[in-house]
């Protein structure tokens, strides 16, 4: 299992108009949550192609979070409909290669939710460190 | 579009340290060094204030002396200051869009500010993510598209009407779009406005006249939004005018009926059998079911409730010649082209009954403020004779609850302050000393918060009138069965003691919330609200009228409770930055279109479907089935190049090789 001094790598995709401004949110109410979180923002999660999230845990993630606008809140309506399909068929895929469902996460939160962007980030943080590393990393070493 | 890599990529990183803010928790100067050993980096540099004029001027000098291809900002974040670094880069000869932020100030500094190790480590990661996709990315040139020069405001209350007035005095054609069948909103419920006790009505008739005279202003009273489409310059709105039942002479004469329509006689509801409470008179007074709200209406033209008329058919007898009533009338459709939108929506009362220990509509005499107002107000239900609905009596001891339902964590209330219920309590205290001799109101507060101009000063006038005051929250109120009396209990915080006052009436300052239709509405413009329902500015400081949907802005107690004069200036506010776009004539959009590589592009047409906005299409190119994208059409989501299963679709700044190399960034250290 993990030695002593592994952090767990998260990759967080999010959508600008609701999750990023969440996570800005959070930083101006000064919320304090794990550091081991890196974010790449897109302009809705309705950008996310599954091949990024493959790539990820390829390259040796432990956990990936997509996070957009709420179901109704999209900036263009439905992208997050259309990404929260995908991410529901790719759990499938995950399993069939040996990870665990639980390492892909989405989540919604609006850009008045800073509190719950902290919570989130607790949250992935506390269930990755749980499952310690990726299995495909572990391969790959 | 390049899709090759940029092999020569000559990247400049620029750490910023906000002065402590960022500085204070990462260690900017191993940010910097690190940055220095990224591959594609050829300069890093650091700055007190990167979004200062010498923090902008190193980032131009830095293009010219180094010839790079792009530029990496460590800072804030995106939503605040990517438009000042992409002028920045701009100014330096470079493309803007060959700018690449990473945020470590708002997702990091100040969300791990007793880790600076890992905060460090952090941004480090940051910029190698943000240097992987500056690397790659590439020239583009924002879409200009042309303004149609009209606007609309939607809700006609003071806010509404105001922002409407500055535009169509700007030279703007508006249309101002009214749920109800009368302008006028929540004010023209009120007697006397604090702190200058200037009668309510007085102050907004002429206002209300003036929106209807107005050349440039299109009144749609009765009308809701429907749906909304386009962007910025164009909006096409689509309006539902409910069926009014009854014509405008304007009209009227559309039909061929000369000089007929309707003139506000009245004929008709005296004849009219149906008996309804009146929602302006907050059902304390009746009307029919062909009714106008009260005397000032406007535009001041009946309308039938259909849900209560019989069809008797006895209006349009009364009617006669004028033929205005049209008992046939059926909801109708218009769709109107705008360039920008102002939502005025304002408030509702919050159903002060959830607060169950108030007692309202269990006990008679508890009252709310609004019920307050009318009952004072010499055009109300009693002519302005304050009374108790338990027997007509006059009140002579009255208490005023404050924070009513505001200011409560509790499941059932809302933790934010009303804001208007402290002064306009302070004006009832005052209305009462003045009208019913020897009656004392005792005023229930938490602290008074008479924060605006001659405010403070109105509170001392109202000590001195002879108020009392009693800090402590209310608890609960009973009521005396026999005499319909009411006992205030509380605790005086002050004395440290608990209260049980019998007073003859009771009012409760009640918490206000998003009208109805807020949410439905906000949806259809793209607006986002906040955790309350409270529509959410584009920033609480700095773009306080604006929303993150360009072209449409807030104005009034729709943003968050406001009163009137705070309404009228942010109407202003909104009306004045919803012009600037009209006068400019054309606005840049940000150039993230879709684009389709024809050679990888198998024709199958999946991605049509997946684009809300109806973009994509197959078209025959070269004897081949490829997509096309209609960049009119595009507004940037990437919802069909995150499907496209050949890759075949190029998201403008947004690409797949970026975004995957951001990632292999993070996870591969750069390396690949
Ligand atoms: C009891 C009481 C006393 C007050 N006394 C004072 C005072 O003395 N001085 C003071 O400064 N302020 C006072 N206020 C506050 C004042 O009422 C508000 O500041 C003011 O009404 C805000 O104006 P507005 O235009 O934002 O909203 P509103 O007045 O609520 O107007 C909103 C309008 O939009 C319409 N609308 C809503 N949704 C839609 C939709 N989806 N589509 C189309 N139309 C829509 C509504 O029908 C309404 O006409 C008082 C408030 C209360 C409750
Ligand atoms: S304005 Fe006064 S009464 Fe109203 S919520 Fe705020 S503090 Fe309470
Ligand atoms: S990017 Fe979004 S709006 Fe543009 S074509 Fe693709 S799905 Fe449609
Ligand atoms: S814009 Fe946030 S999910 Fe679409």
């Amino acid at each position: 299992m993990a030695d002593e001094n592994w952090k767990p790598k998260i990759i967080a995709i999010i959508c600008n108009w609701c999750s990023y401004a969440g996570a800005d949110l959070a930083g101006g109410a000064r919320i304090q949550y794990p550091p081991d979180i890196r974010a790449v923002r897109v302009m809705c999660t309705g950008r996310v192609d599954p091949l990024f999230i493959l790539k990820a845990f390829q390259d040796g993630a432990d956990g990936v979070l997509v996070s957009g606008c709420h179901f109704g809140d999209c900036h263009y309506l439905e992208g997050n409909y259309k990404a929260a399909k995908r991410m529901f068929l790719l759990k499938s895929v995950l399993k069939n290669i040996g990870l665990d469902d639980k390492r892909l996460r989405m989540t919604f939160v609006s850009a008045s939710e800073g509190a719950k962007w902290g919570m989130v980030m607790e949250d992935v943080v506390k269930t990755i460190n749980e499952l310690g590393p990726s299995p495909l990393n572990e391969l790959a070493r | 579009m390049a899709e090759v890599k940029n092999k020569e990529a000559r990247i400049g990183v620029f750490v910023c340290h906000c002065g402590t803010n960022i500085a204070g928790t990462i260690d900017i100067e191993a940010v910097k060094e690190y940055a220095k050993t990224i591959p594609n980096v050829v300069v890093a540099d650091n700055y007190a204030y990167m979004c200062s004029t010498p923090g902008q001027n190193k980032i131009a000098d830095a293009i010219k002396e180094h010839n790079l291809t792009g530029v990496v900002v460590a800072a804030c974040t995106p939503r605040l200051h990517e438009p000042t670094f992409r002028n920045a880069t701009a100014a330096g000869g470079l493309n803007p869009f060959r700018f690449e932020m990473a945020n470590i100030r708002d997702q990091n500094s100040w969300v791990h500010m007793h880790q600076p190790v890992e905060a460090t480590e952090k941004a480090k990661d940051a910029v190698r993510i943000a240097v992987a996709k500056a690397s790659l990315l590439e020239d583009l040139v924002p879409k200009s598209v042309p303004v149609e020069k009209t606007a609309m405001v939607v809700g006609g209350g003071v806010g509404g009407m105001q922002a409407a007035l500055d535009l169509a005095d700007a030279g703007i054609k508006t249309y101002l779009v009214e749920k109800s069948p009368t302008i006028g909103g929540r004010m023209s419920q009120l007697d006397k406005t604090f702190p200058t006790l200037d009668c309510s009505q007085c102050i907004l008739t002429p206002k209300m006249v003036d929106v209807y005279r107005n050349e440039n202003i299109e009144l749609l009273t009765y009308t809701e939004v429907e749906a909304v489409e386009g962007y910025i310059g164009n909006f096409d709105v689509t309006l539902r005018k409910k069926a009014r039942g009854v014509l405008t002479p304007k009209e009227a004469e559309a039909r061929g009926i000369v000089g007929g329509g309707c003139t506000g006689c009245g004929d008709c509801a005296n004849v009219c059998p149906v008996i309804k409470p009146n929602p302006f008179e907050l059902g304390m007074a009746p009307r029919k079911a062909i009714y106008i709200y009260h005397p000032q209406v406007s535009p001041l033209i009946y309308t039938v409730d259909f849900d209560a008329c019989v069809k008797c058919g006895l209006c349009v007898e009364a009617c006669g010649e004028k033929k205005a009533v049209d008992l046939e009338a059926k909801d109708e459709f218009i769709t109107v082209k705008v360039g920008t939108a102002i939502l005025a929506l304002g408030y509702d009362i919050f159903p002060i009954e959830k607060k169950f220990e108030f007692g309202y509509k269990n006990f008679d005499n508890v009252i709310t403020s609004l019920e307050f107002e009318r009952l004072i107000c010499a055009s109300g239900p009693t002519g302005g004779h304050l009374v108790r609905p338990s027997d007509g009596e006059t009140p002579k001891r009255i208490a005023f609850v404050l924070c009513a339902g505001s200011r409560d964590n509790t499941d059932t209330g809302k933790p934010y302050c009303s804001r208007f219920c402290c002064m306009y309590s302070l004006k009832h205290a005052h209305q009462i000393i003045e009208k019913i001799p020897g009656a004392v109101p005792y005023i229930f507060y938490m602290d008074i918060r008479s924060f605006g101009k001659m405010y403070e000063e109105f509170y001392y006038r109202i000590q001195n009138e002879g108020a009392k005051f009693i800090r402590g929250r209310v608890a609960n109120i009973t009521e005396d069965p026999v005499t319909k009396n009411l006992h205030v209990n509380a605790e005086d915080t002050l004395l440290g003691r608990p209260v049980d006052l019998e007073v003859d009436m009771v009012v409760l300052a009640a918490a206000i919330q998003p009208s109805a239709e807020t949410e439905k509405t906000r949806r259809l413009f793209g607006v986002s609200c906040s955790q309350d329902g409270w529509l959410l500015e584009a920033h609480p400081k700095l773009n306080p009228c604006g929303t993150t949907t360009a072209g449409v802005y807030l104005a009034g107690a729709c943003q968050g409770p406001k009163d009137i004069p705070d309404t009228v200036a942010q109407a202003e506010g909104a009306a004045s930055a919803a012009s600037i776009p009209i006068h400019k004539g054309e606005v840049e959009l940000e150039p993230y279109f879709a684009q389709c590589i024809e050679e990888k592009c198998a024709g199958c047409g999946m991605c049509v479907y997946q684009c809300p906005y109806q973009a994509l299409s197959l078209v025959e190119k070269n004897g081949r089935t490829v997509m096309q994208v209609t960049e009119a059409k595009c507004k940037g989501c990437g919802t069909c190049g995150g499907f496209c299963p050949g890759g075949a679709i190029w998201m403008q700044h947004f690409a797949s090789p970026q975004i995957i190399a951001q990632i292999d960034a993070f996870l591969l250290g750069g390396e690949q």
